[in-house]
């Protein structure tokens, strides 16, 4: 608080406060985030580098490596693609039920992922909405990759739109405007004027969306139906191999998502730094 | 006339329009429909179990108590990053956002790693009498981590912009540090702590992966609602699975309703002391 400041003095109370304020919240950060972030790689590590590289050197765990790249590959993208065209028309127009809209774009982030999931069974699955036509056309959604995709993009949906729409909110569109008034083409004016303006907070949402999507697990987990080395994405067979008690196999692939996560963070830090010099400039 | 200089609105919102329809309104219909085949009278009938009351209580009643934790800490916190700098400050602050960076399957199998009898802390804490993994102490435990950055991160912005000249005057007026923090900060933090409440609450309530593994499952005293949710699918027995599904779809429903109107409030009272 004032203590720092210049022109007056810290009271001993006041300093003995911060102090305490300081060390507990290290202490807590510590404990609760950093100790299980190092209890991943330690428990990987527990039989030696050799047994960590033959856990994840196997079949299954490939596939579920490749079955994450490829959801996440497919999912990214489109959901980049709503985002930019939801920020687009929030923010550079008028319209009757525009609240609402961003209401529907929020909602995935309060449904419970395995309401997600329940929610698409419900409407694919066997006894769901289409599962009678489905299966009379030898189509299967639940128990199959299109399920996991699906349940994917709903909880991944928001995290691009939000990114942009208070950014694009914020700049305006004045130019936008000019582009257009000059001469450029729609296009032209979202490439050259729009995007430029928007893309580090687009890099942002990939990046959070991109985590998620690869860490996806209760939504996932109920439309999967656990067929190793078909539906199983790597949270998957991390939980396949926690329940047959083979410790050092979860843990390997839970060390990869893991720095999955790191990498996360890290891009996220510099992002905001970099954003935040550029904004006191 | 915007409209006119700035072209595809069409465009934009149809796409966005269908997406959102195909991917979040279709499905929700879907579980409508469920729902109201089994009617009102049948879902409360369904959910009558001891089994399955058990489980909302717990994933309930964890949630709110997880998110007043997350409320205390993650004040705490938050003031010690925006106003005090010292060693690690930037990492720490960095580090908040682990439990959203983390797959929630790691994060359980992490947590129950740590807490199990012959775990890091577990080891310590068990000959205490204080057993967590496998306990509704380890449901608490795996909700305040999943929910914590919420508090931060909704936090940290409102306090980072928070005036200290009234702090000042109420110090020059002779009020002690603590006084000034309960009766002149405080006050001002009320709506944006509700949010964040609202949110971390939200989180804990649908947690399913980083709770189920340290939650050890025992029906009647560690069971969450998203589990049975699991295990009636596993059954095929859709329209419990349904109506379980339609009880936390409305209350998620309803807090996303509370978090909307308080920030709105939240605006509303920076625009006033602006």
């Amino acid at each position: 608080m004032t203590a720092g400041r210049p022109g007056r003095p810290a009271s001993v109370a006041r300093r003995l406060g911060r102090a305490s304020i300081i060390v507990a919240s290290i202490l807590f950060l510590c404990l609760f985030l950093v100790v299980p972030l190092a209890s991943v790689f330690v428990e990987a590590f527990r039989q030696g580098a050799h047994a960590f590289v033959e856990s994840i050197d196997q079949p299954e765990a490939m596939a579920a490596i490749r079955l994450t790249l490829l959801v996440a590959a497919i999912t990214v993208p489109l959901n980049v693609v709503f985002g930019i065209a939801a920020a687009w028309a929030m923010t550079r127009f008028q319209f009757r039920g525009k609240a609402l809209l961003g209401a529907l774009i929020d909602l995935p982030l309060s449904v419970s992922p395995v309401v997600t999931g329940l929610l698409y069974v419900l409407m694919f699955g066997a006894q769901g909405w289409f599962g009678p036509w489905l299966a009379a056309h030898g189509i299967k959604i639940i128990f199959a990759v299109p399920g996991l995709v699906l349940a994917t993009i709903f909880i991944t949906l928001p995290f691009v739109a939000r990114e942009l729409i208070p950014l694009m909110q914020s700049q305006g569109s004045e130019e936008e405007e000019v582009a257009r008034v000059l001469g450029a083409s729609g296009l032209q004016t979202f490439f050259r004027v729009t995007l430029p303006n928007i893309r580090w907070a687009l890099l942002y949402g990939v990046l959070l969306c991109n985590a998620r999507a690869m860490g996806e697990f209760g939504a996932v987990s109920v439309v999967s139906g656990h067929i190793r080395g078909l539906t199983t994405t790597m949270p998957l067979e991390v939980e396949m191999r926690y329940n047959e008690y083979n410790y050092v196999g979860a843990f390997a692939i839970a060390s990869l998502l893991a720095l999955l996560a790191l990498l996360t963070l890290a891009v996220k830090s510099a992002l905001e730094w970099r954003y935040q010099a550029a904004e006191n400039h | 006339m915007r409209r006119r200089v700035l072209p595809g609105f069409g465009l934009s919102l149809g796409f966005a329009v269908t997406y959102l329809g195909l991917i979040v309104l279709l499905p929700l219909a879907a579980l409508a429909w469920k729902a109201s085949d089994v009617g009102f009278a049948g879902i409360l009938k369904l959910l009558a179990s001891p089994r399955t009351l058990a489980a909302l209580k717990l994933s309930f009643g964890g949630a709110l108590l997880a998110a007043g934790i997350n409320v205390v800490v993650g004040l705490m916190v938050t003031w010690a990053l925006v106003r005090y700098r010292f060693p690690g400050r930037r990492i720490l602050d960095a580090l908040i956002d682990l439990p959203f960076a983390l797959p929630t399957a790691v994060a359980g199998i992490a947590l129950t790693a740590i807490y199990a009898p012959n775990g890091w802390f577990g080891r310590w804490l068990v000959p205490l009498g204080i057993q967590v993994a496998y306990t509704p102490l380890g449901v608490l435990l795996a909700m305040v981590f999943v929910g914590f950055p919420f508090v931060v991160r909704t936090l940290q912005p409102v306090l980072q912009s928070l005036e200290q000249d009234v702090e000042d005057a109420a110090e020059s007026l002779g009020a002690t540090g603590l006084q000034t923090f309960l009766r002149v900060v405080l006050p001002t933090l009320v709506p944006t702590l509700l949010t964040g409440f609202a949110l971390a609450l939200a989180r804990a309530v649908g947690e399913y992966g980083s709770v189920i593994f340290i939650a050890g499952n025992i029906p009647l005293r560690s069971e969450i609602a998203p589990l049975l949710i699991v295990q009636r699918l596993d059954e095929f027995d859709y329209a419990t699975a349904a109506a379980l599904g339609v009880v936390m779809l409305a209350f998620s429903l309803v807090l996303l309703v509370l978090v909307s109107a308080l920030q709105r409030w939240t605006r509303r009272w920076a625009e006033q002391s602006a």
